[in-house]
C-alpha cells in the first residue's frame, strides 16, 4: 500500500483539562473520499481544527504527505496543500463572489506592496494569474458569470456553499477538508454536491475528507469511514463494514438527544 | 530622608493613587464584563462627576458646609446623576451598536468620550476651575511619617465602596444576575434575566463609582479640568488589565499595585515626574504584550 | 475672508459630482486637478495655507485609512508615526546639517522600524487592547519629545530648513501648496493600486473574518504588519515635509487630539473609501473654518458629529461602497 496522504497518529487535545480527543489514529489515502462520522460532541469539529492549524493538539503527530503539520499555523497548514470549508459558511461578506475565490491564491503567489504601487510587470502578470485560477475554480463549482460581480453574501444559499468549495479550491489544495457541507441544502442540491465532489476527486486528483451528518450522502459518497465517539476513534472501514460495527450502532443509539437518525 | 522613610511615604502616596485607579478601573472591568466593550469614555465620566461633584458641592454647602460631610453629599449626588448619564450614554450611542463590528463600537466610544470632554471645555473655557473645600491639613505622626486626614478619609472612602460594591455583587439579585450576563447573554435571556436591565445596572454602578472618584479627586487635589480624565482614564484601564480585565478583585488590586508602581517609580533615578506616564504607558504596553489576561483574568480558549 | 470660506467648501462640489456617476470619475478628477494646480494665484495667502494644510491631512488620512479602513486596526497613536517623520528630519538637518532629501528615506525607514516595533508583538492582540497599546505609544513618542534634549525638550526645534530641489528652493507658501499637493495625489495613486491588489485585498480578508482569511493561507499577522508599516510610512512622510514646510515643530503637534483629528477624517468621510477619506480630510480642516464663529463649540459639533455619523451612517458621509468597485 502506499503511502497515506494524510496521517494522523496519537492525537490528544484538551481544553482547560477537559479531553476533547483522546490518542485519535486516522488517516487518508491519496485521491480517497473519507468521512469521519460521530454523535454531535464526539470532537469531529475539533480535530478538523486540528488538522488545519486552528487548535494545536497536546499530543501526536499530523503528517501530510511527508511533512508535518502539527506545529504549523493555519495559513501555513493551507499553504502546505490542506483547504477546508466552514461549517457555518465564512465568506468575507462586502467582498464579490470573484474577490472572495481570489483569496484562495494570496498563498500560491508573491508580489507585495512595492510591485503593487508600481504595477510591475510580474505583479500584473500575477494579477491575471489570480483572476484566472479564480474564475477556474467558479466555473468548476458551476457558478456561472453573471453572479461573480455580485456581493458574496446575496447568493442562494446554495450557491455560498459552492463558493466556499471554489474558495477552498483556489489555494490548490492536496486534500480539501469538508465540514458539513450538505448542511441545508435540498436533495436535488446534495445531488450536485455528490457529483461535484467525485468530480474535485476524479479530475483535480484531490483527497476529501468530509464531517457530515446525512447518513444518506455519507453513505453513497464515501469510500472509507470514520467514527468518532467522545473524543475516541472506535472504528474505522468501508461502508459495509461501518455499518454491521456493532460499537458504532451502539454509539448511535446510546445516544439520547434528537441526532439518533443514524440508519443503518 | 532615610530609604525607610522614602518608601513608607510612597507607600501612602501609592494607596491614595491606587484608590482611584482602583474605583475608575472598577467601571472598566464591569462594564467588558457585561458587553465586552472597552468604555473609552470612562474616563471623561470621571472628570465628568467630578464637575457634578463641585457643582453639588456648590449648591448644598452653604446649608452642609464643604468639609468631609458636604463632600460625601456631593459626590453621592454626582454618584447618581452621572450614573444616570452613563445608562443614557448605554442606551443612546452603545446599545444600538452591540452587534455591529468591533472597529465601530469602539469608536462610537471614542466619539462618546470627545463629546463628553469638549462640552466641559465648551462650558469651562478650557480653563482650570477651582475646587473649594474646607478640608484641613491635620494629619498624624507616625514617626516622621505624616499621613493627612484627608488621605486616610479618601483611602477609606474608597474601602468603603468596594466593600458595599463586592456585597452588591455577590449577595444581590442583580449582582448576580450581572455575573451570570458577563458569562453568557443568550443563556442569561433562556433564564428569564433582562439582560438588557442589567446591562444598563452595570453601567450605572460603574460610572457611579467613577464619578465617585471624580468628586473625591477634585477635593483632594483642589481642582479640575475638562482633560483630567484622559490620563487616568489610561492608567485605570492598565490597572484593570493588570488585574484582569472582567475580574472585579482584580482591579482593586491591579488600582493598588499601579499606584504603588507609579509612586515609587517615579523615585528611580532617571524616571522622576516627567517620565511618570511613559512609566505607565511601559507599564501597560508590557502587561498587554506578555500577559493579556492579568493577574486574576480567566485565560480564554486557547487558540493558534 | 467668510467668502474666500465658500469658494473652498465649494471645491467639494465636483467630489460629490463624481460619486454621481462612476463614469465621471477620470474627466471630473482631471478637471479638480487642473484646478487646484492653477488656483493659488486666485486664492490668496489664507486659502492657500488651509489648502496646503487639507493636502497634508489627505495624506496623513490615506495612510491611517490603510491601517484602520483597509486591515480594521484601530490605531490611536497615529501622530506619532508623524511625529517621528518631522523629528527625523528636524533634528538631522537642523542638528546635524544633513540635506532634506538624505533624511527623507531615513524618516521612512525609522518609521517603518517603529511600525514593527509597536506592531510585531502587538498586532496579535484583540483590537481594543490594540487601541489601547497604540495610544500609550503615541503618548510615549509625545512625552518622549517633551522631555529629551536632543528634540529640543518642550519648545521644540526651530530654524529647520527649507530643502532645495534642483535649483528650486522651496519656500514659500506657495511652493508648498504645489508640493502637498504632489504628495497628496501621490498617497492617492498609491492607496488606489494598493487597494487593488493582492494585498490590498488581503487586508480586508483579515479584516472581515480573520479565521476563513487564516484558512485561506494568509498570514494575518503579516499582513497587518504590512498595513502599519506602510501606513507609518505614509504618516513619516508627511511630517518631514511638515516640518521643513513650518521651519519648526514642538512636541504639541503630535498629541492625542492630533491621532483623533486624522481618524475622524477617516471615520466621517468613510473608513476604506479613498475618495471618502479624501473629503474626510478636507472636512476636518476647512470645517473648523467655517465653524470659526462657534469658538469653543467648534470641537465640540465636530464630536457630535463624529457620534452621529457612527450611530447613523457608519460607512461615513462618502456615498456608496468602498472604493475600487
Amino acid at each position: 500500500m502506499s503511502e497515506n496522504l494524510l496521517q494522523l497518529r496519537g492525537i490528544g487535545l484538551a481544553f482547560a483539562g477537559h479531553t476533547v480527543l483522546q490518542n485519535v489514529d486516522f488517516h487518508v489515502a491519496p485521491k480517497a473520499i473519507v468521512s469521519l462520522i460521530g454523535p454531535n460532541g464526539a470532537g469531529k469539529t475539533s480535530l478538523f481544527n486540528c488538522i488545519t492549524g486552528f487548535y494545536r493538539p497536546q499530543r501526536g503527530s499530523i503528517v501530510l504527505d511527508g511533512a508535518a503539520m502539527h506545529a504549523l499555523k493555519p495559513h501555513a497548514v493551507t499553504a502546505a496543500g490542506i483547504a477546508r470549508t466552514f461549517q457555518n459558511l465564512r465568506l468575507f461578506r462586502e467582498m464579490t463572489v470573484l474577490e472572495n475565490v481570489m483569496s484562495g491564491m494570496h498563498c500560491r503567489t508573491r508580489s507585495g506592496a512595492i510591485g503593487a504601487i508600481l504595477g510591475l510587470p510580474s505583479q500584473r502578470a500575477e494579477e491575471r494569474e489570480i483572476a484566472a485560477r479564480a474564475e477556474e475554480c467558479l466555473r468548476f463549482v458551476g457558478l456561472e458569470e453573471a453572479l461573480w460581480q455580485r456581493d458574496a453574501t446575496t447568493l442562494a444559499y446554495g450557491h455560498q456553499r459552492r463558493l466556499e468549495i471554489a474558495r477552498a479550491l483556489a489555494t490548490r489544495p492536496k486534500l480539501l477538508l469538508l465540514d458539513e457541507p450538505a448542511a441545508g441544502l435540498n436533495a436535488g442540491e446534495k445531488q450536485d454536491l455528490i457529483v461535484l465532489i467525485r468530480r474535485i476527486r476524479d479530475e483535480a486528483g484531490i483527497g476529501v475528507l468530509l464531517i457530515e451528518h446525512d447518513t444518506g450522502l455519507v453513505m453513497q459518497i464515501s469510500e472509507r469511514i470514520s467514527v468518532l465517539d467522545h473524543g475516541v476513534m472506535i472504528a474505522e472501514g468501508s461502508v459495509a463494514e461501518i455499518q454491521s460495527n456493532p460499537r458504532v450502532i451502539e454509539a448511535y443509539l446510546g445516544q439520547d438527544d434528537g441526532e439518533a437518525d443514524f440508519d443503518l | 530622608m532615610s530609604l525607610s522613610v522614602i518608601i513608607a511615604h510612597q507607600l501612602v502616596n501609592g494607596l491614595v493613587l491606587g484608590s482611584f485607579y482602583a474605583l475608575v478601573a472598577l467601571g472598566y472591568t464591569m462594564i467588558f464584563g457585561v458587553i465586552k466593550l472597552l468604555n473609552f469614555a470612562h474616563g471623561d465620566l470621571y472628570m465628568v462627576g467630578g464637575f457634578v461633584g463641585f457643582l453639588a458641592l456648590s449648591a448644598i454647602s452653604g446649608v452642609v458646609g464643604s468639609g468631609w460631610g458636604g463632600i460625601f453629599l456631593a459626590m453621592l449626588l454626582s454618584m447618581i446623576g452621572v450614573g444616570c448619564l452613563g445608562v443614557l450614554i448605554e442606551r443612546i450611542a452603545y446599545h444600538p451598536m452591540l452587534h455591529a463590528p468591533r472597529l465601530s463600537i469602539l469608536i462610537t466610544a471614542l466619539a462618546v468620550s470627545l463629546v463628553l470632554q469638549n462640552a466641559v471645555l465648551a462650558l469651562t473655557g478650557g480653563q482650570y476651575t477651582a475646587f473649594h473645600t474646607d478640608l484641613g491639613f491635620g494629619g498624624i505622626h507616625l514617626g516622621p511619617i505624616f499621613i493627612s486626614y484627608n488621605q486616610m478619609v479618601l483611602v477609606a472612602t474608597a474601602a468603603g465602596l468596594m466593600v458595599a460594591l463586592e456585597f452588591f455583587v455577590t449577595h444581590t439579585q442583580y449582582g448576580r444576575a450581572m455575573r451570570a450576563v458577563a458569562i453568557d447573554h443568550d443563556m442569561c435571556r433562556l433564564m428569564g434575566i433582562d439582560v438588557s436591565a442589567i446591562i444598563g445596572v452595570t453601567f450605572f454602578v460603574g460610572t457611579a463609582l467613577a464619578a465617585a472618584a471624580g468628586t473625591m479627586a477634585g477635593a483632594y487635589y483642589g481642582s479640575l479640568w475638562y482633560f483630567m480624565g484622559f490620563l487616568i482614564g489610561l492608567k485605570a484601564f492598565t490597572a484593570a488589565v493588570i488585574g484582569g480585565i472582567g475580574s472585579i478583585p482584580g482591579a482593586m488590586l491591579g488600582g493598588l499595585i499601579l499606584g504603588l508602581l507609579e509612586s515609587f517609580g517615579t523615585q528611580i533615578p532617571g524616571i522622576g515626574s516627567a517620565w511618570k506616564d511613559v512609566f505607565a504607558f511601559a507599564v501597560l504596553i508590557l502587561v498587554l504584550v506578555l500577559k493579556p489576561t492579568g493577574l486574576l483574568g480567566k485565560s480564554e480558549q486557547e487558540r493558534m | 475672508m467668510a467668502g474666500r470660506n465658500i469658494q473652498a467648501a465649494r471645491l467639494l462640489g465636483p467630489l460629490a459630482a463624481v460619486a454621481e456617476n462612476p463614469r465621471l470619475r477620470g474627466p471630473a478628477l482631471g478637471i479638480l486637478l487642473a484646478v487646484l494646480l492653477i488656483a493659488p494665484p486666485a486664492l490668496g495667502s489664507y486659502a492657500t495655507v488651509i489648502l496646503t494644510n487639507a493636502f497634508l491631512y489627505v495624506v496623513l488620512a490615506l495612510g491611517l485609512n490603510i491601517v484602520v479602513g483597509y486591515a480594521g486596526l484601530l490605531d490611536l497613536g497615529y501622530a506619532a508615526f508623524f511625529a517621528v517623520g518631522a523629528y527625523t528630519v528636524g533634528i538631522l538637518t537642523e542638528r546635524f546639517g544633513v540635506n532634506f532629501w538624505v533624511t527623507l528615506p531615513i524618516a521612512l525607514a525609522v518609521a517603518g522600524l517603529a511600525g514593527v516595533i509597536i506592531g510585531g508583538p502587538t498586532l496579535r492582540l484583540r483590537s481594543d487592547y490594540l487601541a489601547i497599546v497604540t495610544l500609550g505609544f503615541g503618548e510615549i513618542v509625545r512625552i518622549s519629545a517633551r522631555n529629551m534634549k536632543i528634540t529640543g525638550s518642550a519648545s521644540g526645534l526651530t530654524g529647520i530648513e527649507q530643502p532645495w530641489l534642483f535649483g528650486w528652493h522651496i519656500a514659500t507658501p506657495r511652493d508648498f501648496y504645489y508640493v502637498f499637493l504632489l504628495l497628496a495625489v501621490l498617497a492617492v495613486f498609491i492607496s488606489v493600486r494598493l487597494a487593488g491588489s493582492r494585498l490590498g485585498r488581503a487586508w480586508l480578508y483579515v479584516r472581515y473574518d480573520e479565521d476563513a482569511a487564516e484558512a485561506m493561507g494568509i498570514d494575518r499577522v503579516r499582513v497587518k504588519l504590512a498595513a502599519y508599516i506602510i501606513g507609518a510610512m505614509f504618516g513619516a512622510t508627511a511630517g518631514a515635509f511638515f516640518a521643513v514646510n513650518l521651519g519648526a515643530i514642538s512636541p504639541e503637534s503630535f498629541s492625542f487630539n492630533q491621532s483623533v483629528l486624522i481618524l475622524m477624517a477617516v471615520v466621517l468621510g468613510g473608513m476604506g473609501k479613498i475618495p471618502g477619506v479624501i473629503l474626510g480630510a478636507f472636512v476636518v480642516i476647512i470645517g473648523p473654518e467655517l465653524l470659526r464663529a462657534a469658538g469653543d463649540l467648534r470641537l465640540l459639533i465636530f464630536a457630535i458629529f463624529l457620534l452621529l455619523i457612527m450611530l447613523f451612517r457608519p460607512s461615513g458621509i462618502w456615498p456608496g461602497r468602498r472604493a475600487g468597485r
